[in-house]
């Protein structure tokens, strides 16, 4: 929430005239939430220090949370947003220092470009990586970076450390730059933006990172942070700073290992090519999520009814858009249908089907609420054909980033063993009346066995 | 042959599907008018307009039917007579609407405007809209003439005709004749009895421990019990026999004779069964085939007199294929009947009504398999009745099989109405032996109901629902809702089995205008006086989270009353459904103490019950939000904590330094000052738990048991049966410290006052006033179950640490209560709903359906801070 900027480079005072703002005092400007100061602790020819005060309004500060942010009901009502500098901090920048960070000094306008040393001094800055993250920003631009770390509380010290910092960055540089880098790496090491991000950010970026950006070796995380991860933002204003250099594909904060995109794409093969290979013409794909599967599904024309169902109502909105579900023709949209339903409730809607799928769906699932799916699915809805996918528990040790005992997934509610989904499908398939065989899905080890597992079960023809 | 009607007065069955019938100009739409409500007509020249916006637009004539046919088939789906006002002279128009009669099983009446050729031409001649050619209405009147004779066999119940205007003139009134099965007004209280086939002690038996006085030799009843009902008045009891008075058994014509006489008296009423039908065949010299137990009556016959055969050919004859009784809350019929055949008349409901339905297969035994049609009712009505013999008379979807098969060696047993009891009284021997073993396919611990119950139907739940609940209005579940609710229960919640209650939101009081604070118990107060509760219960308000526990005796219990098998003896569960603890093993620990304490305290022998639901707070709070306290308060209190010196710091050397930052400096001191006091609200939560000890269970509200719900009971009852539980049990559960209030009583109310000021200061969340007994209406419905008092400090955590600055408060006091207050009062009468409905052993889809609705209202965008 504050921002102070030293110089000692006498006339300190000087600064004064490069900010535009008067030594002796308090300056306020508004901003939409609330109000920045700007007054001087310290102000002689030795040393002057300006500090800007960012004042935001808690009560007009309501922060809604996004569709995956947290689901804290309160969270536009408690955080942290008035006392730490974030995007806000930004905006007060360049409310209240605007003339200082484009350039222009009325009074002393050969100043302008001249390097100052100059401290800057946040409090308090959150940091979305820690410490290492903070200097890889800053160090390669030449600043001395000092950092405190908090814990997040002082009595219950096994909670660990906060992603807060005291921190005070030295450099001689003019002071334009100084408030241009601040204003662009602020919010990238708080890694989010209180306003909506749109193709206008880029030319913001392009303005305030001339001259430093291009070079800074980070600077593939600075544009994606500061575009909020939006990939087309994202590799459009990447493109435009490295001209020449290639643009990256995928652009993910952690990217996922290659190895499992590949193996959600294979399972999603494999399941399409065992219903075309045993001639089903209708298929419901139940947990059909963002609907990947029922995009391969359209793509075969002897598939002709394809039902998609989901308990995420959001997952399927997702689903239609993909699929473009209201630019579809007539015939093509009949072929097709999203419903939102549950594994957990029979359904008449999913009986009449050749086939169902679940694909990686029933670790989603409460072990005691199986029982209810398994009816629902195999005596309720009836395929003569069910397919089953589910993780391999065995195949974890191959995932180094995995603690033994964890699961793949945080919502994950269990994972088996080859043996113990063998077990289970064969009881379920003899309980009522299919016939089960099992293969592997992914890339085969000799010990553990393929990260993924399915169970084919056709029904027992009387 | 139509009978020609020239008779001041026909009357109809009141629920019928009347077709007019006659050519253009006959005069049908007066006559419409003049004898039934306009919005029992279907014209289908309005029909017509209505499409096309011409009435005589012959070209879209189909779609016009289509239209007529549509609305008429929703009106009697809702049980309503309906006027079709057409020509309709044509048999091939007339057959569709016969088969739409038959579909929703009314009864088809025709009236014929047969009126001479001129009357027809003339009128149409007045009115210019009908310029059809002339040839028109001679060839109505003479595709009317061609088939006018045939009208019954074509199936109308009835056929009037009126053939000319003198007849119609002389028609003053049409009455509507309620159908024999509509027993609506008799209100019992019944004892409803199961399939006899001739056990005739065991029928006197039964209806002596029933309490009716039997004349055994003469067959004849003496006196009959009394109840007093519900409103106060003493009405005689009244048998009701499920049919199948005969065959098998040893004395077919004596139990005959006693319930002729019973229903000859008006004592008792009777429903025929397929065997009483087969009878009355045979003694109406068709022919059968003298088996099944049938050759035992007609040996037993043998020796009786003519003149009883003749009057029980009379008594079968007069039975009606079902009754609908009290109201329409209970439907008794040999073999079941499913809803939309209730309170019908058609020959498919008589035939339902007597053999039930079969899905057409054989079985091993030979016999046609019977469908059970229980499986799918959800009828408002509860049905009774008999037919296939079953071990024991279970509940299913509210259908009772009460024939538990006496004739074979079981028992002959009564269901009272309305008291839900059953009384048997055994075989004394085997007289016959069953085609198909009883109870064959029945093969787990579990009730027909709870293995019904095993999987929700979803169409029960999404969409827009409706619930009808007894302590309120009907409540509605949108849609967007239902949506949002389908995705937690599926996802996140436990065993609907276990899940028979969750508790309402509670909103805060009044907000205060005292300086420096938004909540404070005089709000409540207010609240109190002004719906006119005189005493009130102010109860500590615990630093922990809302929890539902429901505990059973052991594992035995949970299987036969919850129908939950292998997941212990009971649950903990918060108030969006999902299970308190993550640990399995710790839940059954906990939950074996608890029951250890209900069982030292003698809480199951008191209350005569096997198990208990009990609405509790679980502490504390951070076992359920430790990763909120880490990652949002104690970071927020961090970030705060940290730059505020550091602000303060900057504006004291400002001040020094002559800088007019004055004001400032003040502000942010004070702003210093309220984190600290957030920091220390949000500690008086970090409770660690590792251990069961850890936690601390105070139940406050007892809100079933067996049979049983406690809302008639006021909150100092809940509170010493609670005390009782919890002195058996203190290392883990905690009795909740509470006061009362009188309203008005400025003395009373100044000491609820202190105790939430001492209760608050010592770093406590507040209070919670409810009115003394546990439900309280004002004129305008129910009142507020509970308001809650938040303190002045703890609201740091929900409002954000600095809400109580002046600025910021005097903004925030202008929230709104009112949609807060109404979700409570909904969520409320929901849950209290889904206890009664499951301790009157109502289907779980039914209980489901209100903690559905309860768990939908909660996605209903409210203020959360509220």
């Amino acid at each position: 929430m504050l921002l102070t900027i030293t110089t000692t480079r006498n006339p300190a005072t000087d600064l004064g005239y490069l900010l535009h703002k008067h030594p002796a005092k308090v300056q306020t400007f508004p901003l939409t939430a609330g109000d920045v100061h700007v007054f001087y602790p310290e102000a002689t020819a030795e040393k002057c220090t300006a500090a800007l005060l960012l004042d935001l309004d808690p009560v007009r500060l309501t922060r809604k949370s996004g569709p995956g942010g947290n689901d804290f009901a309160l969270e536009a009502y408690v955080n942290d947003r008035p006392y730490v500098a974030s995007s806000f901090m930004s905006a007060a920048i360049s409310q209240a220092y605007s003339s200082a960070m484009n350039g222009r000094c009325k009074d002393k306008p050969e100043l302008v470009d001249v390097a100052f040393p100059l401290e800057v001094s946040l409090s308090v800055l959150p940091v979305n990586g820690g410490e290492p993250l903070l200097r890889s920003l800053f160090e390669p631009l030449g600043y001395e970076v000092d950092v405190q770390a908090f814990p997040l509380d002082t009595q219950y010290p096994e909670w660990g450390q906060s992603r807060y910092y005291q921190v005070t960055l030295k450099n001689t540089l003019p002071l334009w730059m100084l408030l241009s880098q601040l204003y662009v790496l602020i919010p990238v090491c708080d890694n989010d933006k209180h306003y909506f991000v749109g193709s206008h950010e880029i030319e913001k970026l392009m303005e305030k990172g001339r001259g430093w950006l291009e070079d800074h070796p980070a600077n593939e995380l600075i544009v994606r942070r500061y575009m909020k991860h939006l990939g087309p933002l994202t590799r459009e204003a990447l493109g435009l700073i490295m001209k020449d250099e290639a643009t990256p594909e995928e652009v993910e904060e952690i990217p996922e290992p290659a190895e499992k995109i590949r193996l959600h794409d294979l399972r999603l093969q494999t399941v399409r090519d065992l219903l075309l290979e045993q001639q089903v013409s209708s298929v419901a794909d139940l947990g059909c999520g963002e609907g990947k599967l029922l995009r391969l599904l359209t793509e075969k024309s002897v598939f002709t009814r394809i039902l998609g169902m989901d308990v995420s109502y959001r997952s399927l909105e997702i689903a239609g858009e993909k699929l473009k579900l209201d630019r579809m023709t007539d015939r093509q949209r009949k072929r097709l249908e999203l419903i939102q339903g549950s594994l957990l409730y029979k359904d008449k809607r999913l009986s009449g089907f050749d086939a169902a799928t679940l694909v990686e769906v029933i670790e989603h699932l409460d072990p005691p609420r199986l029982a209810a799916m398994e009816k629902v699915v195999f005596e309720y809805a009836r395929p003569s054909l069910v397919i089953i996918t589910t993780v391999n528990a065995e195949y974890n040790i191959k995932y180094e980033s995995l603690t033994a005992g964890t699961f793949r997934h945080s919502d994950h509610r269990f994972e088996w063993t080859r043996p113990e989904f063998e077990a289970w499908a064969t009881e379920v398939a003899g309980r009522f009346g299919y016939t089960v065989t099992f293969r592997p899905l992914g890339e085969w080890d000799d010990a553990v066995g393929a990260p993924s597992q399915l169970a084919l079960f056709t029904i027992d023809t009387a | 042959m139509a009978r020609r009607n020239n008779l001041s007065h026909i009357s109809i069955p009141e629920l019928s599907l009347v077709l007019l019938v006659g050519p253009s100009g006959a005069g049908k739409s007066t006559f419409a008018r003049k004898y039934f409500k306009p919005t029992e007509i279907i014209s289908s020249d309005v029909c017509r307009g209505l499409i096309s916006d011409d009435e005589n637009n012959q070209a879209v004539s189909a779609d016009a039917f289509e239209l007529a046919r549509f609305i008429a088939a929703k009106r009697l789906k809702n049980g309503l007579l309906t006027v079709i006002d057409a020509t309709n002279v044509q048999s091939e128009s007339r057959k569709d609407w016969i088969k739409l009669a038959r579909e929703y099983h009314v009864l088809p009446v025709a009236i014929i405007l047969n009126l001479p050729e001129e009357v027809c031409s003339k009128r149409n001649k007045t009115r210019p809209d009908r310029n059809f050619g002339g040839h028109v209405i001679p060839q109505q009147i003479s595709q009317l003439k061609r088939n006018l004779r045939h009208l019954k066999e074509e199936g109308f119940r009835q056929v009037y005709e009126l053939r000319s205007e003198e007849d119609v003139a002389m028609l003053e009134t049409i009455t509507r004749t309620p159908l024999y099965n509509n027993k609506r007004e008799e209100h019992g209280p019944f004892d409803i009895i199961g399939d006899v086939h001739g056990c005739y002690d065991e029928l006197c038996m039964l209806l002596e421990q029933l309490g009716y006085g039997i004349d055994r030799e003469h067959a004849e009843l003496i006196s009959a019990p009394q109840t007093t009902n519900e409103d106060g008045y003493t009405r005689v009891r009244k048998p009701v026999f499920v049919g199948d008075l005969v065959d098998r058994g040893p004395a077919s014509p004596q139990v005959l004779r006693l319930v002729m006489n019973m229903v000859g008296n008006g004592a008792a009423l009777c429903v025929p069964g397929n065997h009483d039908a087969k009878l009355l065949k045979w003694l109406n010299g068709k022919q059968v085939q003298l088996k099944h137990g049938l050759e035992k009556t007609v040996e037993q016959l043998s020796a009786e007199p003519p003149e009883f055969l003749e009057s029980i050919k009379t008594f079968i004859d007069g039975l009606i294929s079902h009754y609908v009784l009290d109201d329409g809350k209970l439907v008794v019929a040999h073999a079941g009947l499913k809803e939309n055949m209730q309170g019908r008349g058609s020959g498919a409901v008589r035939e339902f009504c007597m053999y039930g339905e079969t899905t057409g297969e054989i079985d091993e035994f030979g016999l046609p398999v019977r469908y059970n049609w229980a499986l799918e009712y959800k009828g408002k009505a509860m049905v009774v009745y008999g037919h296939t013999p079953v071990p024991q008379a279970q509940w299913l979807n509210r259908t009772i099989d009460i024939d538990t098969g006496c004739v074979f060696g079981g028992s002959l047993t009564a269901l009272r109405y309305p008291e839900k009891e059953l009384v048997s009284v055994s075989a004394l021997q085997q007289y016959a032996v069953p085609a198909r073993p009883i109870g064959y396919n029945a093969d787990s611990g579990l009730s027909v109901q709870q293995q019904y119950d095993g999987v929700l139907d979803i169409a029960d739940f999404i969409g827009k629902k409706i619930v009808n609940t007894r302590y309120s209005h009907n409540i509605t579940i949108r849609e967007e809702n239902s949506i949002a609710a389908l995705e937690v229960m599926s996802r996140f919640a436990i065993n609907p089995r276990w899940m028979i209650y969750l508790p309402p939101t509670m909103s805060p009081v009044e907000t205060s205008s005292l300086p420096g604070l938004l909540e404070h118990p005089e709000g409540g107060l207010q609240y109190f006086r002004e719906t006119g509760v005189e005493k009130v219960v102010c109860e500590e308000k615990h630093m922990g989270s809302r929890a539902i526990v429901v505990v059973c005796r052991n594992e035995d219990v949970a299987r036969e009353r919850f129908g939950v098998d292998g997941e212990g003896i009971g649950v903990a569960y918060t108030r969006t459904g999902r299970s308190f603890f993550a640990d399995k093993g710790l839940e059954q620990a906990f939950l074996a103490r608890m029951n250890a304490a209900l069982e030292s305290a003698g809480f199951y022998n008191d209350f005569q019950s096997d198990w208990v639901c009990l609405d509790c707070e679980l502490m504390p709070w951070s076992a359920k939000a430790q990763a909120l306290l880490q990652q949002q308060y104690a970071a927020v209190g961090t970030a705060a904590g940290q730059a505020l010196p550091a602000v303060t710091a900057a504006l004291e050397q400002a001040v020094r330094n002559n800088v007019p930052a004055q004001l400032l400096l003040e502000k942010y001191r004070s702003r210093q000052q309220q984190v600290t006091d957030y920091v220390a609200a949000y500690r008086q939560y970090c409770w660690p738990v590792h251990r069961l000890e850890d936690y601390k269970l105070a139940p406050f509200h007892i809100m079933a048991t067996e049979g049983k719900t406690y809302f008639d009971k006021d909150h100092e009852w809940h509170m010493a049966h609670i005390r009782k539980i919890c002195e058996a049990a203190p290392e883990l559960l905690l009795a909740t410290a509470y006061q009362v209030v009188q309203i008005g009583d400025p003395e009373s109310e100044l000491a609820a006052v202190q105790w939430w000021e001492k209760l608050t200061a010592a770093g406590g969340e507040g209070m919670v006033m409810k009115p003394y007994s546990f439900l309280t209406r004002d004129t305008r419905g129910l009142v507020q179950p509970a308001v809650k008092v938040r303190g002045k400090n703890y609201l740091r955590i929900i409002y954000g640490p600095e809400y109580d600055a002046p600025e910021n408060l005097s903004r925030l006091r202008s929230r709104g209560l009112g949609a807060k207050r109404s979700l409570a009062l909904r969520e409320f009468a929901l849950g209290l709903e889904g206890l009664e409905r499951f301790v009157s052993k109502e289907p779980l889809q039914m209980v489901h359906q209100c903690v559905f609705g309860i768990l939908a209202l909660e996605s209903e965008p409210v203020d959360p801070r509220l």
